[in-house]
């Protein structure tokens, strides 16, 4: 039995007979591809890439036009791969400009041009002084602009209250234009895409609509000061782009496996052009999100990766033709004794990631149940005025969060005029300041701690309620912030504590005078790893992504022998039978003898069965193949277009030769092509595991079962991952399926 | 052609192709003896961005020069003013094209709607905001009344086709919560 004779690609339309409009119709739904909120074959969509590929290396054979079509298919995956790149460079740039410009625009406006952000206006000033080097007089706060009073109260107060009004305007406009135009575009992305790359089917997910909303409320939700990041929100945006491009090219969009090679290179893309990083892009699409990821994937996405960053860099966003975020050096060594702090850093990253997945799944699950859950538009608004009322007056809560993360990272050298940087000088140094190891610290830099710490305390709290709210958000930036808070103080404490008992025995080897000792915004990068490391485990998300539609009657636990699922020996099929249909299994089976399009059709439209079974004949029920459910009312529809004269009395055929039957009879219908000649099967004794394993391993849908070489029942994916839920103990009513 | 003429004309070019504002070379100085910190822009080249050709006047003179010179730090950055004129521009006038497309939608559509069929004709219910269900058969309506060009038909088709795609996305989201929690 060839391979040929699974389920083939189905036929082109005739090109040309098209209107240029056509693209407006309905498009109908092939044979051979997959409802909503299903999961795909993965073996179905492998055997009909290597068909395809098999009929094009055969045809090039024959001219050279077929030839040059065989190269343009095989050149077709890296011309996807590139226009990944560009277009997700090209939206990040875009995205970085705006943020910029918008969170700028909450404090003041630029009088020169007013698509200049705060320090792109002052760029060119000459009255920027050492220590206000980011005042200038063309940009103005809007206080000073509206009144003519840059300082005191009033002006104090002018300014908060507009900064609160921008913050609830721009949210309110990212969760309006949210509702309206694209619910999908809610949330970070990044574990629905996760769930796709697995096989899983969610239209719309990927859609030309969600990805122009998700861009621009993106940068609507970042510029109102709400603690959330962009670079969840930015796979999504990739992989959108990644979704696009599919289209064009008929090898990707008519295979959903080959489809979602396309989107782990473009997923990779997209935390390319987050950090300036693509090496870390491709580690992340391999390591995080990536279900299947072969050879070829990997050098794609590298490819996809690297375009994309240079695109961005090319666009230029952070003005110093820089690609990376976070850019830092650090000149001194660390010391082992170091290991202490850093160890205590990656337990508070622990401790601060279960405290954030415990409340924000308790306070999810509160959305879901009560009140709270219908009215989104007034929570977002609610929680943007909570969060600007109380981060304006701390100036490390009101600046973006980037740009704390950035300050946080930063050495503090001569140069820096900052109020953690204010260390005692020794007046009478005769060396260069950043010299000198150990300094006590000033009276800004103890001023700053505490407002780092309030900060922290506010960042942790606020993040919990903004996570999860119908806007775009991502959690990378917030966590990171956590982190290089609790990391700077960590490492202000132990530098001052190395500073005033420098006798002690631990510092004496290490802190010698005279040479650096410790790195506050080493510590700080510390933290923000440990802290990364941690929230991104929302798994739950996961099993409420698929749908419920009708619950299905559940066979019973014990098996035919009536034996209990707590005996010793591992569970079998045969005690954990699970049918279709409830107790006595109901098979309907279509049989290799010839029946009529309008049995067909009665059977189709008064049953529901996902699957029917070809057997030879209703006597011998020797099993021939598997046809999916879906298949046959689509290719019986399809049928008129392609062969004229069948009608409802037409006869269908399974075999491959038609019935010998008398002219008079209208045109059969050859139903062969949707039939799966080798589909998989396992006998009722074979142990769950090894039946859960093949699940997970070949990315299997459905698989057969036999007893003494009779068929006996199905088991799909889904039934394999209630009954994991159910030794689990969870509760197997909450994966929802059909 | 004397090379006075050209080296005009190409200075010319450059400065077209490139707005001279668009690069320069920052030097940050810090406090020395008495001296306060200062900062120091001026639009050189990558070649002139030292110490000795940004920093003008030099505060100190004579052999404090190289002292002073050391602790400043000098970086060459450029930018490119009209990729941040375009984005912003082109940003905005999105968003202000979605935010009309999205009073249209909810205001305005209904308000014509029903101004043009009248309530007797369509099935009244609750409507919130967004939801164009009711309104869907407007189309239906339409067609029956007079025959229109196929053109206006099939965009009519898709636009509902999209609706009803975005409230089933809505229900799943927003009302029943079984997707994005």
């Amino acid at each position: 039995i060839s391979p040929a004779e699974l389920a083939s690609t189905p036929t082109e339309e005739p090109n040309g007979s098209g209107h240029l409009m056509d693209f407006l119709d309905e498009p109908f739904p092939d044979v051979g591809t997959y409802e909503d909120f299903h999961t795909i074959d993965w073996l179905r969509e492998k055997s009909r890439d290597t068909d395809r590929h098999r009929k094009i290396t055969s045809k090039s054979k024959e001219s050279l036009w077929e030839l040059i079509k065989s190269l343009l298919d095989a050149w077709s995956g890296w011309v996807v791969m590139l226009l990944i790149g560009l277009l997700s460079g090209t939206l990040a740039g875009v995205i970085d400009l705006a943020v910029d410009w918008m969170t700028d625009l909450k404090e003041g406006v630029c009088l020169t041009a007013f698509w200049y952000s705060h320090e792109q206006c002052c760029w060119t000033s000459n009255e920027t002084t050492f220590d206000d080097r980011d005042k200038c007089p063309q940009w103005q706060k809007w206080a000073e602009l509206m009144t003519g009073h840059a300082e005191g109260a009033g002006a104090y107060v002018l300014n908060y209250l507009l900064y609160v009004m921008w913050a609830l305007l721009f949210s309110f406009l990212a969760v309006s234009l949210v509702r309206v135009f694209a619910p999908y575009a809610c949330g970070s992305g990044i574990p629905e895409i996760k769930t796709i790359l697995s096989g899983f089917i969610i239209r719309g997910y990927l859609g030309k609509w969600t990805l122009l909303i998700k861009t621009v409320t993106l940068v609507l939700a970042v510029s109102s000061g709400l603690s959330l990041g962009k670079e969840g929100p930015l796979v999504h945006v990739a992989c959108c782009c990644g979704n696009l491009f599919c289209s064009l090219f008929s090898k990707y969009s008519k295979n959903e496996g080959k489809r979602r090679e396309v989107l782990s290179a473009a997923a990779a893309a997209g935390v390319s052009v987050a950090f300036g990083a693509p090496i870390g892009g491709v580690l992340f699409s391999l390591e995080e999100v990536s279900y299947y990821f072969p050879l070829k994937t990997l050098w794609r996405s590298f490819f996809a990766a690297l375009v994309a960053a240079f695109t961005l860099r090319a666009i230029n966003p952070f003005g110093n033709s820089r690609l990376v975020l976070f850019y830092v050096e650090y000149h001194t060594p660390w010391y082992m004794a170091e290991l202490v702090p850093f160890i205590l850093l990656g337990v508070f990253g622990g401790l601060w990631g279960t405290l954030f997945i415990r409340a924000n799944i308790a306070w999810c699950r509160r959305r879901k149940t009560t009140l709270l859950g219908k009215y989104p538009v007034l929570e977002v608004i609610a929680v943007t005025g909570i969060t600007a009322v109380l981060a304006f007056p701390n100036p490390y809560t009101r600046r973006s969060t980037s740009e704390l993360i950035s300050e946080l990272f930063n050495d503090c050298g001569a140069l820096e005029s900052s109020q953690l940087c204010d260390y005692v000088n020794n007046p009478n140094m005769s060396r260069p300041v950043d010299d000198i190891p150990d300094r006590p610290a000033g009276p800004g830099v103890y001023n700053a701690l505490w407002q780092l710490a309030l900060a922290l305390v506010f960042k942790i709290v606020i993040t919990i309620f903004t996570f999860g709210m119908k806007i775009p958000s991502g959690l990378f930036i917030p966590s990171m912030a956590v982190g290089a808070i609790a990391g700077r103080i960590v490492g202000i404490a132990v530098e001052q504590m190395a500073y005033h008992h420098h006798d002690w025995l631990i510092f004496k080897n290490w802190c010698r005078p005279g040479a650096d000792c410790v790195t506050p915004g080493l510590y700080a990068m510390v933290g923000a790893a440990a802290c990364l490391g941690e929230p991104r485990r929302p798994q739950k998300r996961s099993s409420p992504l698929l749908r419920q539609s009708r619950p299905e009657k559940r066979s019973r636990k014990k098996g035919l022998n009536g034996t209990s699922r707590e005996e010793s020996t591992p569970p079998t099929l045969a005690t954990d039978e699970r049918g279709p249909r409830g107790k006595a299994p109901l098979w309907a089976f279509l049989t290799q003898d010839p029946t009529r399009v309008e049995e067909l059709e009665a059977l189709i439209k008064d049953t529901d069965y996902k699957g029917f079974r070809v057997v030879i004949s209703r006597e011998s029920e020797r099993f021939m193949g598997f046809v999916q459910g879906r298949d046959l009312p689509l290719a019986i529809r399809k049928s008129p277009f392609k062969q004229d004269g069948v009608v409802s009395s037409s006869v269908v055929y399974f075999t491959e030769d038609a019935p010998l039957l008398p002219p008079t009879n209208p045109q059969p219908l050859k139903l062969r092509r949707i039939l799966n000649l080798s589909p998989f099967t396992v006998t009722d004794h074979t142990p769950m595991e090894t039946v859960v394993d093949i699940f997970r391993k070949l990315g299997l849908r459905q698989c057969l079962v036999t007893r003494s070489g009779r068929l006996l029942g199905i088991i799909t994916k889904k039934d394999v991952l209630r009954h994991m839920a159910q030794m689990m103990n969870q509760d197997p009513e909450s994966i929802m399926f059909n | 052609v004397s090379p006075m003429k050209l080296k005009n004309a190409k200075s010319l070019i450059c400065d077209l192709l490139q707005n001279s504002e668009d690069i320069r070379c920052k030097c940050i100085c810090p406090p020395y003896r008495d001296i306060e910190g200062q900062i120091y822009k001026q639009n050189v080249s990558l070649k002139d961005c030292n110490c000795l050709h940004v920093v003008e006047p030099m505060p100190v003179d004579g052999k404090d020069v190289e002292a002073y010179c050391l602790r400043c730090e000098c970086k060459f950055e450029e930018r490119s003013s009209a990729t941040i004129k375009v984005t912003i521009i082109m940003y905005l006038s999105i968003l202000g094209l979605l935010l009309l497309y999205m009073v249209y939608l909810t205001l305005l559509e209904p308000m014509l709607k029903r101004r043009l069929f009248g309530h007797s004709q369509l099935i009244q219910s609750d409507d919130d905001v967004g939801d164009q269900q009711p309104f869907a058969n407007a189309h239906n309506v339409l067609s029956h009344s007079h025959s229109r060009p196929n053109m206006l038909n099939k965009v009519e088709h898709a636009q509902q086709r999209w609706r009803r795609q975005v409230q089933e996305q809505r229900k799943s989201v927003f009302d029943r919560h079984v997707v994005l929690s």
